[in-house]
């Protein structure tokens, strides 16, 4: 299935945006989110963008005080996936021009609706930065 | 960009922002959703503007962690609202909110379905996303053709296609019997010719999806997979938003080279020839530059590029390049590229024979074990341990065992292990082996476990040269300053069986001995203590002549130990005592111990139950199949006793310090007891340490066990002079397998099948709908079995997945076999494990039935009155819920009915029924399809006459209510009670299981016929 969660974090470990793509009961959310902040945010710029966790890997980057982490299956093409983040960081700067962590706390359900044209169900669906905001912009048009 | 008015969210979220605690942060949450409450429940009042406010506010609310459980509906009806805002909000929050079995879902699928069969695009995309997401199998019974459509529609515009693919995926791989795709390799091939590369990434994943499961139908694609990487890499023929830093989407050229890595090989020349091409440039024209996501990009391809070359290169055209390549990445500072360069050279290690290669950069990987990230070090031990073979083995345990001091406690326990397995499996002499197991031990002693030590003992025991060396090893530890517990059990173990060999070095007389020893026994736990008074009472029986002194002391230690509290240490101080007196008696009760069956290392199988969280599985497999063990050749020589090596391999449960205390105390107190020890015990590790006489005397008792193998071996030597014709099935089962798989289906490890030649163990792990079986297949002779060939026929609710079995199996070796298991539906049938092996001139074949049985995907659970009565009456009637009179049904008091339903993982909920004669039965019954469903079964009897009874069953789905009926009704009626055969005849095998004239293909058939 490719990607199992994409979580932005900040570097207190507050979660700012969860979408996962395979379903987890509350507890299970929870309990993943502690472990893996546990784990990501102790390491510093020196060392790989990738940790095993579980039966799984994260593949993670950081911006400023935001992390992107992205649960991928075993097998999945690390550095693609370390480059997708990139380019949705990308995307929402071009959206909100300049993205920070209040742009994406107080849009959530812009971010969402980015997310959304990017991954569907745990698959790439859309690179192509301009494609993913009209419907953003639409909407922003519309009302 | 302002909020469009959602003021009251944006003010909610700064008032969370603005928290200084959880505690407050809790306190605002609770008010909130107060307030959402209040407001969802006067409905009516509400506009959809305000709806969609608060249901944001449940979403937000809900990624802080705390639990929403109201609201759902609300969002699910801002799904079938009419304008674009609210009903957007509707299906996204709905995703996240929902999952597949949620009961709201349901009343959506009118709407969704309007929306995707709808002029409008932009609500098609909305639905097709969701469904996409969540969508279970009803949306898969009501959706798929449409969304079929859809994708191939050449009047839809590529932003509903693409979306269309990737829904069409869920739905494919969620309920594959549901969504035809038959003839599809033709519209795949033409999707592939598609222009638009949003269409064509998600197209990708789709195609990726069916050629996974069926590449021979899609072969149609493979062409069209290498124009498109042709397209993009070689011709960078796209359009500008889709190139990422100058790289035509590094996304598209990934999953394109990914889907063509299901194909096994590439028939045709010019196919072939272009994919090389397009990789060989990747491979070549791929250079490090600064842009550091221009790199990552770059190298996304070329890691793939490898990998596809890796998969497809059977004539190693381009391999050495992809060594070379690797080489470079091993060695290089940047941590990600070192990462990766680690791990596919792990991977590369399994797909083609380039140890030698690799080997020339052990020196960098060795460096990269000390690196100070530890996910590197992972990489680093995980591929040392894979490229580790004889010729290496020195260096790279003596490596592990340095950074051993120094490694962190999170990888200490997994470095000792496998430093553990490749001592033994390598060793170029066994004096090496006892070196580097007693460094650990000394090193890091808190991190290793019994079976280690175990496992050493064991081959002291078995290998007479050893004996001296390894008591006089230990002893040196022994006088270090600290010593681990550990230390202390294995050194009074040896010193206690061999110590007298050393008797005439100096200071290795029997009561300098003693000293060191008894010095540690202070230092030591009960668990210890009893080992340290075995290895007294043997020092005193091969103290000759008797030391007046010593036997005092130690007669002092056990009268001492009489009285302790320790049930264990008295037992063993009083009998000690008791023997000893008794003079030369002692000597046969005290004799050394036997030598052991060989067996598979209960350390590899330990590292392949830990595997499952470490993600490593594949070295470990890969290493456990090859079996060319120094260690495994020298413990293959017959005992110096002279026992014939054909013993059955030993239970397969790891061994545990518990058994081996009870064995050894049920050997000594069986003194009196003629009859000689079973196979079994044997078969235990540290077994027993008293067995009855000289360890040849149990010769016999082996031969009675195992007479059928003498008989066979006797085929394989005719077979060598004459050839004889192949026979089929003359073999007969051991056991009866009838009764072994019911056992099976109650308990999740022991025996499956065993002959005289084989014996198969199953040890499975339940958890949900998904289960993890591994099969044990042990050759029990010293010749390998061959053409050994195992098919898993599923019935339709079970996926099941075996791992490659290996064509042979080596002399005395035992092999493991991972099948995983995913329950889709609830259902009675059971899978069938299709198996079949040559030996000399027998050819064997047996069909078994698996115990993935309808009860394995259960799970107890207990309820309460107040949570049982609702649910019994909300479920009312069939098909949900259904009542049958069972009549012949086993007698048996109600107590032993309650046992077994509990041993089924059904749960007896006493006190819901006032009526004593009757069983309330709780349980969750875990599938993809339904996840978790409450079951609650009620049995009525009648204590008059117990041949009958009233079943009450209820669940929330009409298929699992039945099965699960008709489940408990075999239980009951027919427990299979197959009388155990006398001890003196052998059990007959029934014929059906062995007749192989079944037609291979057909689970129902075989079914019938193993029944």
């Amino acid at each position: 299935m490719g990607i199992r969660f994409i979580l932005m974090v900040n570097k207190q470990g507050q979660t700012r945006l969860a979408q996962y793509y395979e379903w987890l009961t509350l507890e299970e959310r929870r309990a993943l989110e502690g472990e893996i902040v546990r784990k990501c945010l102790a390491r510093n710029e020196q060392q790989c963008s990738f940790v095993e966790h579980r039966n799984y890997k994260i593949v993670y980057r950081r911006y400023a005080s935001l992390f992107f982490l992205v649960g991928v299956d075993n097998d999945e093409n690390e550095l693609a996936i370390l480059e997708f983040i990139h380019l949705l960081v990308e995307t929402m700067d071009r959206h909100f021009g300049n993205v920070c962590e209040l742009d994406i706390m107080f849009h959530l359900e812009k971010a969402h609706f980015m997310l959304e044209e990017m991954v569907m169900n745990g698959s790439i669906v859309e690179t192509s930065k301009a494609n993913i905001l009209t419907p953003i912009q639409l909407m922003d048009k519309s009302s | 960009m302002a909020m469009h008015g959602m003021r009251g969210l944006s003010v909610f979220i700064s008032d969370i922002r603005n928290c200084q605690n959880k505690e407050q942060e809790r306190l605002r949450v609770d008010k909130e959703l107060g307030n959402v409450r209040t407001r969802f429940k006067n409905e009516k009042g509400l506009t959809p503007y305000e709806k969609k406010k608060y249901v944001w506010k449940m979403l937000y609310i809900y990624m802080l962690g705390y639990d929403v459980d109201f609201g759902h509906m609300e969002a699910v009806s801002l799904i079938s609202a009419p304008k674009y805002p609210e009903k957007q909000v509707g299906y996204i929050v709905t995703s996240c909110l929902l999952n597949e079995n949620h009961d709201f879902l349901r009343v959506a699928i009118n709407s969704v379905r309007n929306d995707i069969i709808g002029r409008n695009e932009t609500f098609q995309c909305l639905a097709l996303t969701m469904v996409g997401n969540i969508g279970g199998r009803e949306f898969a019974e009501s959706l798929a053709p449409d969304v079929q459509k859809l994708l191939l529609s050449s009047s839809c515009r590529p932003l509903v296609r693409k979306k269309a693919a990737l829904c069409l995926l869920r739905l494919f791989r969620k309920n594959p019997d549901v969504v035809n795709v038959d003839g599809w390799a033709d519209r795949m091939a033409q999707l592939l010719d598609e222009r638009d590369l949003g269409v064509l990434t998600s197209s990708m994943s789709l195609l990726v999806a069916l050629v996974s499961n069926n590449h021979e139908a899609y072969w149609t694609c493979l062409p069209k997979c290498v124009k498109i990487l042709e397209r993009l890499a070689r011709n960078q023929d796209v359009p500008q938003e889709y190139t990422y830093y100058g790289i035509p989407s590094p996304w598209l050229q990934v999953k394109t080279m990914r889907a063509l890595q299901y194909f096994p090989s590439i028939e045709d020349p010019n196919t072939r020839r272009t994919l090389f091409e397009v990789l060989q440039r990747i491979l070549m024209g791929t250079d490090v530059v600064k842009n550091v996501n221009k790199n990552n990009a770059s190298h996304a391809v070329l890691f793939e590029a490898l990998a596809l070359v890796m998969h497809l290169d059977a004539e190693k055209e381009m391999m050495s390049q992809c060594v070379a390549l690797l080489g470079k990445f091993v060695a290089v500072r940047e941590p990600n590229i070192r990462y990766l360069g680690l791990e596919n050279m792990t991977r590369m290690l399994m797909v083609t024979d380039v140890q030698e290669v690799i080997k020339r950069h052990q020196v960098q990987i060795i460096a990269s074990l000390k690196d100070p990230d530890i996910s590197i070090r992972r990489r680093a031990l995980d591929l040392l341990y894979g490229m580790c073979d004889v010729t290496n083995a020195k260096d790279i345990v003596e490596e592990l065992l340095q950074y051993l001091s120094s490694a962190d406690f999170a990888m200490r326990e997994e470095l000792s292990l496998k430093a553990a397995i490749l001592a033994e499996k390598f060793a170029p002499d066994l004096s090496w082996y006892v070196d580097v197991i007693l460094q650990l031990i000394d090193k890091a002693g808190d991190f290793i476990s019994d079976d280690i030590w175990f496992r050493v003992v064991q081959f002291v025991i078995n290998n007479d040269d050893l004996q001296p060396y390894a008591a006089a090893k230990v002893k040196e530890y022994l006088h270090k300053p600290a010593v681990h517990e550990t230390m202390v059990k294995v050194s009074a173990y040896i010193l206690g069986e061999y110590s007298h060999l050393l008797a005439r070095r100096p200071g290795c007389s029997p009561k300098e001995i003693f000293s060191i020893l008894h010095e540690k026994l202070p230092t030591v736990s009960t668990t210890t203590i009893p080992i340290l008074l075995s290895a007294y009472a043997k020092i005193l029986m091969h103290t000759q002549p008797p030391d007046q002194e010593l036997q005092n002391q130690i007669w002092a230690i056990f009268t001492k130990y009489e009285s302790c509290i320790d049930a264990e240490i008295q037992q063993r101080a009083v009998e000690y005592f008791a023997l000893s007196r008794k003079g030369a008696a002692l000597m046969d009760i005290l004799a050394e111990m036997p030598k052991f069956p060989e067996r598979q290392s209960s350390l590899i199988k330990k590292a392949e139950d830990a595997e499952v969280d470490t993600a490593e599985q594949s070295a470990i497999k890969l290493r456990a199949q090859q079996q060319t063990s120094n260690a495994l050749v020298v413990t293959d020589q017959r005992p110096a006793n002279g026992a014939p090596p054909p013993v059955p391999v030993g239970q397969l449960s790891l061994v545990k310090v518990p058994s081996m205390i009870t064995t050894e105390d049920n050997g000594t107190l069986s003194k009196v007891d003629p009859q000689p020890p079973s196979a079994d015990l044997l078969g235990d590790l540290l077994g027993p340490l008293a067995i009855e006489g000289p360890p040849g005397a149990t010769v016999p008792s082996e031969h009675n066990a195992v007479s059928g193998l003498e008989g066979a071996a006797e085929a394989v030597d005719g077979s060598a002079i004459v050839p004889v014709e192949v026979e089929t099935n003359t073999v007969k089962p051991i056991g009866n397998i009838a009764e072994r798989f019911h056992a099976l289906c109650l308990k999740d490890s022991g025996v499956l099948y065993e002959d005289p030649y084989i014996q198969i163990g199953i040890k499975a792990e339940w958890r949900a709908h998904h289960g993890r079986l591994v099969l044990f297949l042990g050759n029990k002779n010293t010749a390998p079995l061959i053409s050994v060939q195992a098919l898993i026929l599923p019935p339709g609710h079970l996926k099941m997945e075996l791992s490659l079995v290996p064509e042979t199996i080596p002399p005395r070796a035992q092999v493991q076999c991972p099948l995983e298991v995913v329950n889709l539906r609830p259902s009675r049938d059971v899978a069938v494990l299709d198996y079949s092996y040559k030996f000399g001139a027998n050819m064997v074949n047996v069909k078994l039935r698996l115990p993935a049985t309808l009860n394995k995907f259960l799970q107890p659970i207990p309820v309460s009155a107040e949570e049982f009565f609702p649910q019994w009456r909300s479920l009312s009637g069939p098909p949900l819920k259904l009542q049958e009179v069972v009549r012949g049904v086993r007698p048996m008091p109600l107590s032993e009915m309650a046992n077994l339903l509990n041993s089924f993982r059904l749960m007896i909920s006493p006190g819901l029924d006032p009526n004593p004669n009757n069983l309330v039965v709780c349980t969750t019954f875990y599938s993809e399809n339904t996840h978790a469903i409450l079951c609650l079964v009620r049995i009525e009897t009648d204590p008059a006459d117990r041949t009958q009874l009233r079943m009450t069953l209820a669940s929330g789905d009409p298929t699992l209510t039945f099965e699960l009926k008709e489940f408990i009704k075999e239980q009951l009626v027919s427990i299979p009670m197959v009388p155990r055969a006398p001890a003196a005849a052998p059990p007959a095998p029934p014929a059906a299981q062995l007749t192989p004239q079944i037609p291979a293909n057909d689970p129902a058939a075989l079914l019938a016929g193993l029944l």
